[in-house]
């Protein structure tokens, strides 16, 4: 089991890694030919970049068109942060400070997560709108990511798992003791949260995860509104028609 | 009015979202192009054998050289934000005319060749093999997309339906299934020079026309030159102003802010067109040909400056694309905006008190503004952001008297579409305009109760075209709708 699950991690991270550099790279060199900001749009690079996180950071549209997937997606991805945050005095040896401060108000996210998930996904079966949108993956992220929520829960609230175990197995991954890893231990709860996270891992770059990368290169949302003052030319259009400067 | 086999929607007493009903707005969409409307343009005259084909590898090809598409096919969660923010969807209730779901049927056909998910499993992410029935859906639900960007300001990623509208067009373009409206029009822009097909002597006789009728009015020459080389200004409008109610009106109060600002300023039948139905078809090459005629009849003409009349998404391509499209304007002044709205200039004037305004003249008219959707979320005016909110108004306020705006989420970048735009302003998609202005119609409706406002002003061609077609159908006298500058005309003191 602990080799099975050591190989999957490096596969699942291999693949994220790779898929979504690629991704970020595709989106990076595909020009924006047109100046397409939704505006009113900031005049200067730094407003697009209070834009960006605006949208980052509170989800500023959505929170002008939608309160309530505003509020469940608000407490599930902020939940999501502090709950990663939380997990990465799994990785690192000694635990930094800041990262043993938010363990306290980390073990409750999961709560908030779990009701943002929730959240979402009653609304996705009983709004009308969202259910005629929605495909069965849409269903089955959120329930994978509620599994992963869930599963991880039970570990810190109803069955311990042997946490110093884990974490020299982890760390023995990370190290690339190929072989020689410490031994995972065996409990349901664990097993099946590490399933769920190498399986969110694999289809992150193949999936509408790629809204995270996504969110960054959205022209409506990048662009800065200078499109009288500096000309903008795509690179394909200037070689199509010999435009000189650009 | 004309005589219709539908039902205009009647009014919301609270503005709900109604029920979906799957495919009431199914149909075989707009009247499509002949082969002598789509060859001029370099597509196809018909639907070629191996358009699947065709269609796939074009999809490829812009996947590659339009970021905006490329990005908005993988990143939409399908959180369902967007779907109550159609004017169509509010208007028809037909599921497909919620934003995502109108994305939805480039992206299930997307996700079928693109993407691994849709390659190995396509009914756990609905992806689609390109069908007949497929391209059926896409002709026609992608005509009832006015391309009027509102889903975008709501969408957590500014996924811009508009955008995907726009690529399914050109899609169907080069596999032989274009438009008769939008490819047809173009077509008479290359020939003649502009949407009307109006060619050079009619054109200085309705000018000529033009000049008589305010000389009677005001007993002063005014005048509206064409073709004069060594203007100060080239004006470029849209060629509705030449002929249609009300925008003729605005074209005469943009003679008078000339005439009264004492800048020479002249017409070119060269362009005599300021839309770019370029852009509603998606086609950068079409799109950047008829911008090029600008930049000829600039330099032909020797003009320093570059105003555009009152006209939205002609306003969006020379804002946001002539720069690109025609550019670079090094021969202009540079001093001034290029090119420049002619509500900037006016608002310009009224700030040096340049004009003399009397505001009494407009006091049988209770006005609000209607926000066209390419000035509001796809340009700007002025040099601040939301100046396209800003200037007009102050127009309006500082040529009349009673102003009155309608409610606030149906205004400034949240204003809805007239329900015309984006290459639909065709009687053959009469049902979908008059639905689809509902959510304005409705927002008017509230400030005529409670205002008792008379008039709803604009600054868009097709805006104005749209709103003296559809008002009737809701009660309204198709003549409440006017020109901002036809209220500059008319409050003017002419020296
Ligand atoms: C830059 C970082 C990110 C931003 C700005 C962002 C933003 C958003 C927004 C605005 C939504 C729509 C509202 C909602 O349905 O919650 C959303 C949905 C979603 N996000 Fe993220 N997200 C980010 C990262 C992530 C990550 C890392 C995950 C993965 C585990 C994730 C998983 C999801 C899922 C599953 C949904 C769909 C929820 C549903 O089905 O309704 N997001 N995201
Ligand atoms: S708002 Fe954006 S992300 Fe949400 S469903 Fe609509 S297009 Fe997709
Ligand atoms: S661009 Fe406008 S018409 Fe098109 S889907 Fe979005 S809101 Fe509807």
């Amino acid at each position: 089991m602990t080799t099975l699950y050591a190989i999957l991690l490096y596969v699942a991270t291999l693949i994220f890694v790779l898929g979504l550099a690629y991704r970020i790279y595709e989106y990076a060199s595909v020009p924006a030919p047109l100046k397409i900001p939704t505006m009113p749009a900031p005049l200067t690079r730094k407003g697009v970049v209070l834009r960006i996180l605006g949208e980052v950071v509170l989800f500023q549209s959505l929170f002008r068109s939608n309160k309530w997937i505003w509020l469940f997606g608000m407490m599930f991805h902020l939940a999501l942060w502090v709950v990663l945050l939380r997990h990465l005095r799994y990785f690192i040896e000694p635990v930094w400070t800041w990262v043993v401060l938010v363990q306290p108000l980390g073990k409750y996210a999961s709560f908030v997560l779990f009701i943002g998930l929730v959240g979402l996904l009653i609304r996705r079966i009983v709004v009308e709108r969202i259910r005629y949108i929605s495909n069965p993956s849409d269903y089955l992220l959120l329930i994978l990511l509620l599994v992963i929520g869930s599963s991880g829960a039970m570990m810190t609230f109803v069955k311990h798992t042997d946490i110093v175990q884990l974490k020299a197995f982890i760390l023995s991954v990370m190290y690339l003791e190929l072989f020689h890893w410490q031994p995972l231990p065996l409990d349901m709860p664990l097993l099946i949260h590490l399933a769920a996270v190498i399986s969110l891992m694999i289809i992150f770059p193949f999936s509408k995860l790629l809204h995270a990368p996504g969110v960054f290169f959205s022209p409506t949302r990048n662009q800065v509104d200078n499109a009288r003052e500096h000309r903008h030319v795509a690179r394909w259009a200037i070689e199509k028609f010999e435009t000189s400067s650009t | 009015m004309a005589k219709v086999n539908f039902e205009t929607p009647a009014f919301r007493p609270y503005p709900l979202i109604p029920a979906l009903q799957p495919d009431v707005m199914k149909g075989e969409g707009p009247f499509v192009a002949k082969p002598n409307m789509q060859e001029p343009l370099g597509y196809p005259g018909e639907l070629l054998d191996n358009w699947q084909e065709v269609a796939i590898a074009k999809m490829g090809e812009l996947l590659k050289k339009y970021r905006s598409f490329r990005v908005f096919l993988d990143a939409c969660v399908k959180c369902g934000a967007c779907t109550d923010k159609c004017h169509y969807l509010l208007g028809t209730a037909d599921p497909k005319n919620m934003p995502v779901a109108r994305q939805d049927l480039l992206r299930q056909v997307y996700r079928r060749y693109f993407t691994w998910g849709g390659k190995l499993f396509p009914n756990l992410v609905g992806a689609q093999d390109l069908t007949k029935e497929v391209l059926d859906d896409w002709y026609n639900y992608y005509h009832q997309c006015s391309q009027c960007r509102r889903c975008s300001v709501f969408c957590p990623y500014g996924i811009d339906t508009a955008e995907i509208s726009m690529a399914a067009r050109e899609i169907m373009d080069c596999v032989g299934k274009g438009q008769k409206y939008c490819n047809e029009i173009i077509g008479k822009v290359y020939k003649i020079g502009n949407n009307l097909g109006l060619p050079e002597p009619a054109l200085r006789d309705t000018l000529a026309g033009l000049e008589e009728d305010i000389k009677l009015d005001t007993d002063v020459d005014v005048r509206l030159p064409l073709n004069e080389a060594g203007a100060e200004i080239l004006v470029v409008t849209p060629s509705a102003d030449f002929f249609a109610e009300p925008h003729i009106d605005g074209l005469v109060g943009y003679a008078k802010v000339f005439h009264q600002a004492g800048i020479s300023w002249t017409l070119s039948s060269h362009a005599s067109e300021a839309a770019n139905f370029g852009m509603f078809i998606g086609s950068y090459d079409n799109m950047r040909r008829v911008a090029l005629r600008i930049r000829e009849a600039a330099l032909d003409l020797k003009v320093k400056r570059i105003v555009f009349g009152e006209c939205g998404h002609a306003w969006r391509v020379a804002y946001s694309f002539l720069n690109t499209l025609a550019g670079p304007f090094d021969f202009l002044d540079q001093r001034y905006p290029i090119p420049q709205h002619i509500c900037e200039f006016t608002y310009d004037l009224i700030q040096r008190g340049a004009l003399k305004l009397d505001k009494s003249a407009n006091d049988h008219r209770r006005i609000t503004f209607h926000d066209s959707c390419n000035v509001a979320r796809a340009s700007r005016m002025g040099n601040i952001p939301g100046g396209q909110f800003i200037i007009p108004r102050a127009i309006i306020k500082a040529t009349c008297n009673y102003y009155y705006d309608m409610p606030a989420d149906t205004i400034h970048d949240q204003t809805f579409c007239c329900g015309g735009g984006g290459g639909l302003l065709t009687d053959d998609l009469m049902e979908l305009r008059v639905k689809g202005a509902l959510p304005r119609m409705e927002a008017l409706k509230q400030v005529v109760d409670n205002y008792g406002v008379t008039h709803m002003a604009a600054i868009c061609a097709i805006c104005k075209s749209q709103f003296t077609k559809v008002l009737p159908f809701y009660g309204f006298r198709l003549d409440q709708i006017v020109s901002v500058h036809q209220l500059v005309s008319d409050a003017i003191i002419l020296k």
